[in-house]
């Protein structure tokens, strides 16, 4: 069902996405006041990063521009080196930009703070990782209630919603088992329950398969596929093509750039 | 997230860490039995050098002759036979010396002692019925003598319990008679045992007799009017100084001296002794507590060493906890706590040590250890202290990790 995608570069789609910016800039500001967003989720604009290391100064990003609607699934496609992970920090608010600005929901996040950040990281973001990020320490449904902890929720609630994401992943029944007593495709099903768990604007799952074997990887992108039918933004960051795939939009990145941009259709 | 889930996070990380935990907190745990039971035995020597020389009479104040000067020489002190009944009598006198509640005037000399076919040799004390309140001496049997005995020159005498058992081997002293030099004398009491509270002398070694007695018939001819101390007691231990004043000025009136720097006579008082002794005893007991101070701060160090590790270990969990939302702040609290609880849990194990070995110690060496309840509140507050201390570096390290850095770490 997935076919091998034919770089179907489009310099209309592209420039569709970034176009009129100042129109939708304006539209942003209404939407940081008034705190309901429109259709957009992220927007980057000429977005560049660069670190410094040693004597060299390395540009991760050269002026990244793009613009993810509202339940969306988009995956961020590149080799190693072409500046996705840089991207993914910089969507996952765990980094800042150099230059440029990125409204998250409406909302300016280029400048915030670091304790700023981890706010809009809490509420607006579900992480997915490659190596899952469990704590081996906690149960299943305890390690989805961690966010709901720095959230500042009560207890009770937090356990209900806990056990409810973890009902949205198939894995009500495991609750009580801690990561090492579950598969890898099961850890990484808890983990997808602890990025819901919050509601947030965004789940951004970076190569979540790349610790999965072919079936519990096929497994874990139906489970992405589904939340996106139910409504929900995924940003998937990989270098597989097959994984890329399931999205509905491909960002290729190369050399810190956008390269092209697939629109695919279901 | 408030302080009951960092505390009950901090927790459930320090139990998931059995061995380290534990290793760590013992470092803390020896250091505060180690305070406890250094203070508990300085205080425990302090008291007993207190008590026995309280046993003493702290009121005491004791006038002995200064040194006699002859063509130049300055004799040794007591050498002198510059006091006299007149002066004893004059400081018993209430109006002349408020603060003074009892005087006893002594004259001493040692003597050969017969008792049927056993002899001994012994210092005889002529002295007045007042010693044996004013030194704080009790008898073990029979009594001591009256003042109806002093001044009926009776030939009574009161001995030691080394002279009583060395003259009577087979008990039953009391009644009998002894020859001091050539009198015969009714043994009427024999005192209990005070142990050996000077250097100098035992005092369980000596005879006392009526001091008339002694002056007239055993060393009258060599001593005449002079005694050889004065044993005063002050009302209180408060008027000890007023007291000392009085007796200083009554003295060098009677003796016609006009510089105080002159006098022929000493006084000495118990109590300098009592703050000399408890002096050298506070100092071993900060020299020890100092030694268990350092050793608290090396379990410090282990703490910081073992949350360094900690950060570094669990570096992909601050990561992660960052990602989700938590602030520099929130780590840093985390992990404060948990040092907070490996110092606190190291303190009041160190106390339950230490009462152990409170009570055991006594059992396997002969000092007392006293329990000092400052010793173990401080020992408690300071290792929840070091645990704060000790852990700010490593949990700030904690929450200034960049958490892209924290999450790539393998």
């Amino acid at each position: 069902m997935l076919e091998r995608d034919r770089h179907n570069f489009s310099p209309e789609a592209l420039r569709s996405d970034i176009g009129d910016l100042g129109d939708e800039s304006a539209i942003s500001t209404i939407a940081q006041l008034t705190g309901t967003g429109d259709d957009t989720v992220i927007e980057l604009d000429q977005v560049t990063k660069t670190y410094r290391s040693g004597d060299l100064n390395v540009e991760a990003l050269q002026g990244i521009s793009l613009k993810i609607e509202r339940g969306y699934f988009v995956a961020v496609m590149g080799p190693s080196g072409s500046g996705k992970s840089t991207l993914m920090h910089i969507l996952g608010c765990l980094d800042t930009p150099t230059s440029g600005t990125h409204l998250l929901d409406g909302a300016d996040v280029s400048g915030l703070s670091e304790i700023e950040l981890a706010q809009v990281r809490n509420k607006k973001i579900g992480f997915v990782f490659q190596a899952f990020n469990l704590l081996s320490t906690l149960s299943a449904w305890r390690n989805v209630e961690l966010p709901l902890i720095y959230a500042g929720i009560a207890r009770n609630e937090r356990k209900e919603r806990a056990f409810e994401a973890l009902g949205a992943v198939g894995l009500l029944t495991r609750s009580e088992h801690k990561p090492g007593q579950l598969s890898g495709g099961q850890q990484q099903r808890v983990a997808v329950a602890r990025a819901i768990v919050t509601n947030p604007a965004i789940i951004l799952a970076d190569e979540p398969t790349g610790n999965l074997d072919s079936r519990a990887a096929t497994d874990v992108l139906g489970l992405f596929d589904e939340l996106h039918q139910k409504g929900r933004t995924v940003i998937l960051i990989t270098h597989e093509q097959d994984v890329a795939n399931v999205a509905r939009r491909i960002v290729h990145i190369r050399d810190g750039k956008i390269q092209s941009v697939d629109e695919r259709s279901q | 997230m408030n302080g009951f889930e960092s505390l009950r996070s901090g927790v459930e990380a320090i139990i998931s860490h059995g061995l380290r935990s534990i290793l760590t907190i013992l470092g803390i745990l020896i250091g505060v039995a180690a305070v406890i039971l250094t203070v508990g035995l300085g205080e425990g020597a302090q008291a007993n050098v207190n008590s026995a020389i309280a046993s003493l009479g702290t009121n005491l104040l004791i006038v002995t002759p200064g040194s006699a000067t002859t063509g130049g020489l300055k004799g040794g002190l007591g050498s002198a036979t510059t006091l006299t009944i007149q002066d004893a009598t004059t400081l018993a006198n209430h109006a002349v010396a408020p603060d003074v509640a009892a005087v006893a005037p002594t004259v001493q000399k040692s003597e050969a002692l017969t008792a049927g076919s056993n002899n001994w040799v012994a210092p005889v004390v002529g002295t007045t019925p007042s010693y044996e309140q004013i030194r704080n001496r009790s008898v073990a049997s029979g009594s001591f003598f009256s003042q109806a005995d002093l001044t009926e020159h009776a030939n009574v005498a009161v001995l030691g319990p080394i002279v009583a058992a060395s003259l009577f081997p087979s008990g039953g002293a009391v009644g009998q008679n002894i020859n001091i030099g050539l009198r015969s004398f009714q043994v009427i009491g024999v005192m209990n045992s005070v142990g050996s509270t000077t250097a100098a002398a035992n005092e369980d070694d000596q005879v006392l007799v009526p001091l008339d007695v002694a002056q007239s018939e055993l060393f009258g001819r060599t001593q005449g009017n002079s005694i050889s101390a004065i044993y005063i007691e002050a009302t209180t231990k408060s008027t000890l100084g007023a007291a000392y004043q009085e007796i200083n000025t009554t003295l060098l009136n009677l003796h016609g001296i006009t510089t105080p720097s002159a006098a022929d006579y000493t006084i000495t008082a118990q109590s300098s002794l009592l703050s000399t002794a408890s002096t050298v005893s506070k100092t071993l007991t900060v020299l020890l507590g100092g030694v268990a101070a350092i050793s608290l701060l090396v379990g410090g160090i282990g703490v910081m060493n073992i949350m360094l590790v900690s950060v570094t270990e669990r570096i992909r969990e601050i990561g992660l906890r960052k990602a989700l939302g938590a602030t520099p702040g929130l780590i840093r609290r985390q992990f404060l706590i948990e040092a907070l609880i490996l110092g606190l849990a190291g303190g009041l194990g160190g106390v339950g040590l230490g009462l152990l070995g409170v009570v055991v110690l006594p059992h396997l060496i002969p000092n007392t250890v006293v329990v000092s309840p400052s010793a173990i509140v401080a020992a408690v507050l300071v290792s929840g202290a070091i645990g704060v201390v000790f852990g700010v570096y490593p949990a700030s390290r904690a929450a200034h990790l960049a958490p892209i850095d924290a999450l790539r770490s393998e």
